[in-house]
């Protein structure tokens, strides 16, 4: 019987009788990190790590959810599961899964360059490796976040120069965090939408550090706003909400922004490569780290990544998960309206 | 070519056009006169011919990045654009270059009876120097097709801008075959030269599509109105015993069309025909398609030239007796033009037919009689109007018949390019033939982003199978597609050809089953064809 098996409800551990990211109900549930797509409704328990227990409560309400520390070690009728931080979003966590000298590490979302505040991937000897791989393809290779930022800061003290006010757009759970942490708070006043400000709040509980921001209310004038900097979800561009505020630039932190046709087709003037995953580069030395002899590749360009890996001599699968990939620049529209739909960007 | 790729950016950073002519006005303003006449002719489409293939490209692209050929194939799919494929996957590169637009664009054209080898080390030299939009930039130089969202009229705005020229003479300046080699900046845009005079045509004057109810245009009788004849809309030139015709691509096609090469000798001082070129047998026009078929032989056989013999109709008097004759009223070039046109007496100059009409509604009631007359519809052009360049506005229209429609089914599904790279845009459909589904048409215009935003998680949830960048799908989504024409062919395994398919719209309401048959194509094809 392996390890973890690939089940309806998601991924499961028999000798333990619990699930990692179930995407149906289940009694116990292990959970990765917050996001929709991995934190979903109605399990009876959740396990996380404690920098995602506000998190999860804040999206799923009142659940019965423990929070633990990384590198504590939780055993469950003799499985022993420990969270490692995936340096995705803040509390992001890797699982590792030993039972009977046999390990396997549920990678969940993550990237290997630190932002600061979502904790230091490090990859985690294994013998079976279940990641992610959104970003699978050799196009896709980031540059260094903190040439980014320049652009960034450059982009919206121009636009502060001339009155324009700077729009970025940014999923509230993950990418507002990281923007509002790498950017240079000294340029200008900072305005969030309400899904990025009351996210903000929570994370802040969580003992994560931010610069400070204002509540964009029907009160703030057009004037107050000229020259400031506004984060706000993808969604809420497109309603009304947007209209009153005169001069804007509209940009978009992404890793999809990497390619041309995405940045055009976006109809933002400006398209930021930012994103919370992992580069190729990035996966490649994860699983090289993890020594891992098997691989499972969960959602992304899996096809393509699974006979990458196969050609590097490891042993490679496909597994179908409900977790969002290839999707998720499609899906972040509606889910920053909604909440309803998985995105993890 | 740092100068030219911060351009690059700059104008595809915006979809503004007052910043996209400000960037290039800036550029022109501050390249040497090589960048600038190169810059010009690159957005005017004319790049330097093509020295290295691109499979070449892709073998060596794939190389310098240490990965296998098929990853690479399958992320230049994913990319959609083999110039931005290649960039984004090449190591970092260990060095950079002062050298300009120009010395890259000789050292790309230097390439041309080099070996294979010496070819691989100039471009992956060239690679090591570049920057990522470099890069980009120097890949499209080889292969081709700067789509930036820069039309000939913005460009010459951004022009007349830098050189305070007027962006009419700018216009009419640029038109017609030249090539940086032939010419300079300087040249091109300040001088004025017999023998380019001799053969230059007119901008072409084009319309937009009706889009007001016609009774607010006023009186029909302030407008003349003509059928809207479906070939190569063309310019005849005849000056000083020299024949030239232009198509609207601002081609030089004389020699594709040795029926009017008799019209030479006709008027020593100068006369310019605005029409259509048309397949044209026994008092009809012929289908479209034989038209095309004669334009893409190499050769112009005897055999062509009896199944496919062109008229021009004409439609228009731009010049005569050597006087720009674009400012007089259209009435007024058009009793010059009949009487031209009487004069000539020539079987392939035949005079635009004028349709006469009362009111509005009847003549609404004979546009819908258009296809009877193998024709799309009418023109409208007010009888006061001057002869204007480029799409404008007001005072001519064109009010075309509805499209023919039928319903299809979705059988293969394949992503698109660009701007639409990543998303599944290019569709293959279908008709029921019996208890098959046999494809008749390709379309892939028609629905908004959103709708192929949907349709692409569709056919990533729905594939059966993949044939390289294609993917055939669950045949499930039925679509309204809208056509111009339909015609009787051997090449498709349907039997028809359809003139611009397109979708009309994504019939949600209906299931595959009610999507129309080969039989009702057929029929279609019966009344049409």
């Amino acid at each position: 019987m392996p390890l973890i098996e690939f089940k309806k409800e998601g991924l499961y551990v028999p000798a333990a009788d619990v699930y990692i990211d179930p995407w149906r109900r289940v009694r116990k549930a292990l959970i990765t990190h917050g996001h929709s797509d991995h934190a979903r409704w109605g399990h009876q328990q959740y396990i996380c790590s404690h920098h995602s227990k506000p998190i999860i409560k804040h999206r799923l309400g009142d659940i019965n959810v423990h929070g633990v520390a990384y590198g504590e070690e939780l055993s469950v009728n003799g499985v022993k599961f420990t969270f490692f931080p995936a340096g995705h979003i803040v509390g992001s966590a890797q699982i590792r899964v030993e039972h009977q000298g046999e390990v396997w590490v549920v990678s969940g979302d993550y990237k290997t360059e630190d932002d600061g505040i979502s904790g230091t991937f490090s990859p985690i000897k294994c013998h079976t490796f279940i990641t992610e791989c959104t970003f699978g393809l050799p196009i896709y290779t980031w540059v260094p976040q903190q040439q980014v930022f320049d652009k960034i800061n450059h982009w919206w003290s121009t636009n502060q120069a001339n009155g324009v006010t700077s729009i970025l757009m940014g999923y509230s759970l993950g990418k507002a965090q990281r923007l509002l942490a790498g950017i240079d708070a000294s340029i200008g006043p900072i305005y969030t939408h309400g899904a990025v400000e009351q996210m903000n709040a929570v994370i802040k509980t969580a003992g994560i550090p931010l610069p400070p921001t204002k509540y964009l209310n029907k009160e703030v004038t057009e004037k107050e706003l000229a020259g400031s900097l506004v984060i706000t979800p993808q969604g809420a561009t497109r309603s009304t909400w947007m209209k009153r505020f005169g001069q804007v630039s509209l940009a978009n932190a992404s890793g999809w922004m990497q390619l041309r046709g995405a940045r055009r087709r976006g109809g933002a003037d400006r398209g930021f490569v930012l994103s919370d995953h992992a580069d190729w580069q990035g996966l490649n030395d994860a699983i090289t780290a993890t020594g891992a002899e098997t691989v499972y590749a969960t959602h992304g360009y899996t096809n393509v990544f699974k006979q990458w890996l196969d050609s590097r001599g490891l042993d490679a699968r496909v597994v179908q998960t409900k977790f969002e990939g290839e999707l998720s620049e499609e899906n972040s529209v509606e889910s920053s309206q909604s909440d309803k739909l998985p995105s993890d960007e | 070519m740092k100068h030219f790729a911060d351009l690059f950016e700059a104008l595809d950073q915006t979809t503004k056009t007052t910043a996209k002519v400000g960037a290039l006005a800036g550029y022109f303003a501050r390249a040497t006169t090589e960048d600038r006449l190169w810059t010009m002719a690159l957005l005017s489409h004319k790049r330097p011919r093509r020295t290295v293939t691109t499979t070449l490209l892709r073998t060596w692209a794939a190389e310098e990045a240490n990965l296998p050929l098929w990853l690479f194939e399958e992320s230049y799919h994913i990319v959609g654009d083999l110039a931005e494929a290649i960039a984004l996957v090449l190591p970092k590169p260990e060095g950079q270059s002062t050298k300009s637009l120009s010395e890259w664009i000789n050292i790309i054209r230097s390439l041309k009876d080099e070996t294979d080898e010496v070819k691989r080390e100039t471009i992956t030299k060239a690679w090591s120097v570049l920057n990522h939009q470099e890069r980009f930039v120097f890949n499209k130089l080889i292969t081709g097709g700067f789509r930036i969202g820069v039309s000939q009229k913005l460009m010459t705005r951004a022009l007349a801008q830098a050189t305070g020229l007027d962006e009419n003479i700018i216009a009419q300046r640029l038109m017609g075959n030249w090539t940086p080699d032939e010419t300079t900046f300087e040249r091109l845009l300040f001088e004025e030269k017999p023998e380019d005079k001799l053969s230059r045509p007119y901008p072409f004057y084009l319309a937009y599509a009706l889009d007001l109810d016609p009774t607010s245009l006023g009186p029909v009788a302030d407008w003349q109105v003509e059928r809207k004849w479906d070939g190569i809309r063309g310019q005849v030139i005849i000056r000083e015993s020299h024949l030239f015709v232009w198509s609207r691509g601002e081609e030089l096609v004389t020699d594709r069309f040795p029926e009017f090469e008799m019209l030479a000798e006709s008027f020593p001082k100068g006369v310019v025909i605005d029409g259509e070129i048309l397949p044209w047998k026994e008092g009809n026009p012929l289908p479209f398609q034989l038209l095309q078929t004669r334009i893409g032989r190499k050769k112009l056989s005897k055999k062509a030239l009896e199944t496919a013999p062109v008229i021009l109709m004409a439609y228009d008097l731009l010049e005569y007796d050597g006087d720009d004759y674009r400012s007089h009223p259209l009435e007024t070039r058009r009793e010059k033009l009949v009487a031209v046109v009487n004069e000539v007496n020539c079987d392939a100059l035949k005079l635009s037919p004028l349709v006469k009409t009362e009111d509005w509604l009847a003549l609404n009631e004979e546009r819908k009689k258009s296809r009877a007359h193998h024709c799309e519809g009418f023109m409208l052009k007010r009888k006061d109007s001057i002869y204007k360049q480029g799409r404008k506005k007001g005072d001519w229209w064109k009010w075309k018949i509805d499209p023919l429609t039928i319903d299809a089914v979705m059988l293969y599904a394949q992503q698109g390019h660009g701007r639409r790279a990543n998303l599944f845009t290019d569709y293959t459909f279908a008709v029921w033939d019996g208890d098959n589904l046999v494809p008749f048409a390709k379309a892939y215009s028609g629905l908004t982003d959103g709708e192929f935003k949907e349709i692409t998680r569709f056919v990533r949830q729905h594939t059966l199978d993949r044939y390289g960048p294609v993917r055939a799908v669950k045949p499930q989504l039925v679509f309204e597609l809208a056509f111009e024409g339909i015609q009787r062919s051997t090449r498709h395994k349907s039997g028809v050809a359809l003139r611009f398919p397109r979708m009309l719209r994504w019939r949600k309401d209906k299931k595959a089953s009610e999507a129309n048959s080969l039989v009702d194509l057929k029929g279609m094809l019966d009344l049409y064809g």
